[in-house]
């Protein structure tokens, strides 16, 4: 059952509530904007799309206009943040970080001033638009450079808070958001801490622990309820910070239940199923399934048709929790 | 406005950094040689004459910024913050050593005062850029600016950023370009040609002053002339010679990035010493 300390919405499984998650920056900004007077966007012409438009029009001098230059966006961002600003990067990820990694290298994680990168538009549930605005390698890419945060919120909620956490936490920092309405699992009370992993759902005898980040913990859940009903217990824990992983949670949900899966809309190299497997393989060797892109571009498409072709929706999660239990 | 005497103060020092950067390449047996010698008048001018800074206080708020995009010509801002009493002359003898503060491209963690992380070519207009914007939208009156290579004009990073300050007139800031015309694999103007460089600047909404950057009358003027343009940011292009003061590496591009031997080193800093000695 879902975990009632939680506070997550009665309704969750109605998915009666969605929103993208890209609308919790939009409405986190605002929030900064109010209170927040060193808070700045930078944005590479995309304002609407990235919801940082209202932010632009009540606070038109706090709005950095970029035009479509991403690797200048990090630099310009990085001296803002240098001088005593906390600028926030808004554009696609497939582009920022894409574009300019090696500008978020050198000037932002190796200099180590807190620029906030938000990478808008990832996964293949980006959909008709395709492959090259599909971001797929985004958490990899900000995973592997020292001193920066990685957070995959799961809801517009969680997004929101993720944004307004990122805001003072003097770091570098990656927040990821989607393109398309998502499921709002949870709600204003329900606790958000940078690091900090949140079980979302246990049954009476667990046999199987899921790691999920992002939209996609409402198919790992949805999941988990229907094995249940099938008499197969599992965890379900909603890993929203990639970097630093809460090592000690999915330590402990491994040695419970010995059969992990991993669930994430990026590539399996790189994102929540390499630090998963990387802090296990030291921690607590467990059999892993991977769901997520294996090595694969995208492609154009409704979103929940991409999501059925590249294994990402509630049946394969299904699938691959039956298939790590018979390894056990 | 500058001196007889004040100008004499600061060839003097140029001349002692040339000499600390001979040294300490040496010492090193790795790094950049052409680019340092080139700028060492430059540098002088600005720890010696031009910047608003506090050695004994290389975080005071109210400071110019001094961004330096090239990052690989890191020995003469060492050898010259060495000279302006940042830390001593000898730490230059770590450059490149395993612990030393001094990376063979400059580390703003490692020590603050370089201000930023630098040595990819092309990111330090755009980091100079955010700086200025950011202290403008404070109202502070510090200058910054950002001294940057020739080579890399070659990157599409500097020219997003010469676009980004143009159109928001950072006039607080200033930026100097080594003009020296050679870079890894050759002659500026055969690897990628970039002129007319000036003019381009000025399309992109800068003013732009060339000056000898030899001549540390004519550059100071440049800087008292760029603080004097409100309505936009102002390029300094310094024509220099690569290797200045050294004929025997003068121009060449083969000594961008090699240090001299022990042999070859004695023997630029007599070189040094009689080109000076007038």
């Amino acid at each position: 059952m879902l975990n009632d300390s939680l506070k997550l919405r009665a309704d969750l499984f109605d998915a009666s509530a969605q929103k993208p998650t890209r609308d919790g920056f939009g409405s986190a900004m605002m929030e900064l904007g109010e209170r927040e007077p060193r808070a700045v966007i930078v944005c590479a012409d995309l304002a609407e799309s990235t919801r940082a438009l209202a932010f632009k029009m009540k606070y038109p001098a706090r709005y950095i206009e970029m035009g479509v230059a991403e690797q200048n966006m990090a630099t310009v961002a990085s001296g803002l943040a240098n001088y005593g600003k906390i600028p926030f990067m808004a554009s696609y990820a497939a582009f920022s970080p894409g574009r300019n990694n090696e500008q978020i290298r050198t000037t932002i994680t190796l200099n180590n001033v807190p620029v906030k990168i938000m990478g808008m538009h990832a996964g293949v549930s980006v959909g008709p638009d395709g492959a090259t605005h599909q971001a797929l390698e985004d958490m990899a890419l900000m995973r592997v450079q020292p001193n920066m945060i990685v957070i995959s919120p799961c809801d517009a909620l969680e997004a929101h808070k993720a944004v307004l956490a990122v805001a003072s936490n003097g770091k570098p920092s990656y927040v990821r958001f989607a393109r398309e309405k998502t499921p709002v699992m949870t709600t204003d009370e329900t606790p958000f801490e940078i690091g900090k992993a949140n079980e979302m759902w246990r049954s009476a005898a667990p046999t199987v622990a899921v790691f999920a980040t992002g939209p996609l913990l409402f198919e790992a859940l949805s999941a988990a309820r229907d094995l249940e009903m099938q008499g197969i217990g599992s965890v379900v824990v909603n890993v929203h910070t990639i970097k630093p992983l809460d090592e000690g949670a999915v330590e402990r949900a491994a040695r419970e239940c010995g059969a992990v899966v991993t669930v994430e809309e990026h590539q399996i190299a790189g994102g929540l199923g390499g630090a998963v497997a990387e802090a296990l393989a030291r921690r607590a060797p467990t059999p892993i399934e991977f769901i997520g892109v294996h090595d694969r571009y995208g492609q154009s498409g409704e979103p929940a048709e991409l999501l059925r072709e590249y294994g990402l929706d509630a049946p394969a999660i299904i699938e691959a929790m039956k298939q790590v239990i018979a390894r056990k | 406005m500058v001196t007889d005497e004040q100008v004499r103060a600061i060839e003097e020092k140029a001349l002692a950094i040339r000499e600390t950067i001979i040294t300490m390449l040496v010492e090193a047996k790795s790094g950049h040689t052409a680019g340092p010698l080139g700028m060492a008048d430059i540098f002088a001018a600005f720890y010696f004459h031009i910047l608003k800074h506090d050695p004994k206080n290389p975080s005071w708020e109210d400071r110019d910024r001094l961004f330096l995009s090239n990052g690989h010509i890191t020995p003469v801002r060492y050898a010259t913050m060495a000279h302006a009493g940042y830390f001593p002359v000898e730490e230059c003898m770590t450059l490149r050593k395993f612990g030393s503060r001094l990376q063979g491209h400059p580390e703003r963690e490692r020590l603050l005062a370089v201000e930023t992380t630098s040595g990819p070519l092309g990111s330090g207009l755009g980091q100079a850029s955010g700086y200025a914007l950011g202290a403008r939208m404070d109202d502070k009156k510090f200058r910054v600016y950002c001294l940057m290579s020739d080579g890399e004009q070659d990157a599409g990073n500097t020219w997003e950023a010469a676009m980004f300050a143009g159109n928001n007139k950072l006039a607080n800031l200033t930026a100097v370009m080594d003009r020296n015309n050679i870079q890894i694999d050759g002659v500026t103007e055969v690897v990628m040609p970039l002129e007319p460089l000036a003019d381009k600047y000025r399309a992109f909404g800068w003013h732009v002053i060339e000056v000898d950057g030899h001549n540390i009358r004519q550059f100071i003027a440049a800087i008292d002339e760029a603080h004097a343009i409100v309505e936009k940011p102002t390029l300094i292009m310094a024509h220099t010679i690569p290797g200045k003061g050294v004929p025997d590496i003068e121009y060449d591009y083969r000594w961008h990035g090699k240090p001299p031997t022990k042999e070859e080193g004695e023997r630029f800093l007599a070189q040094l010493r009689q080109t000076y000695a007038q």
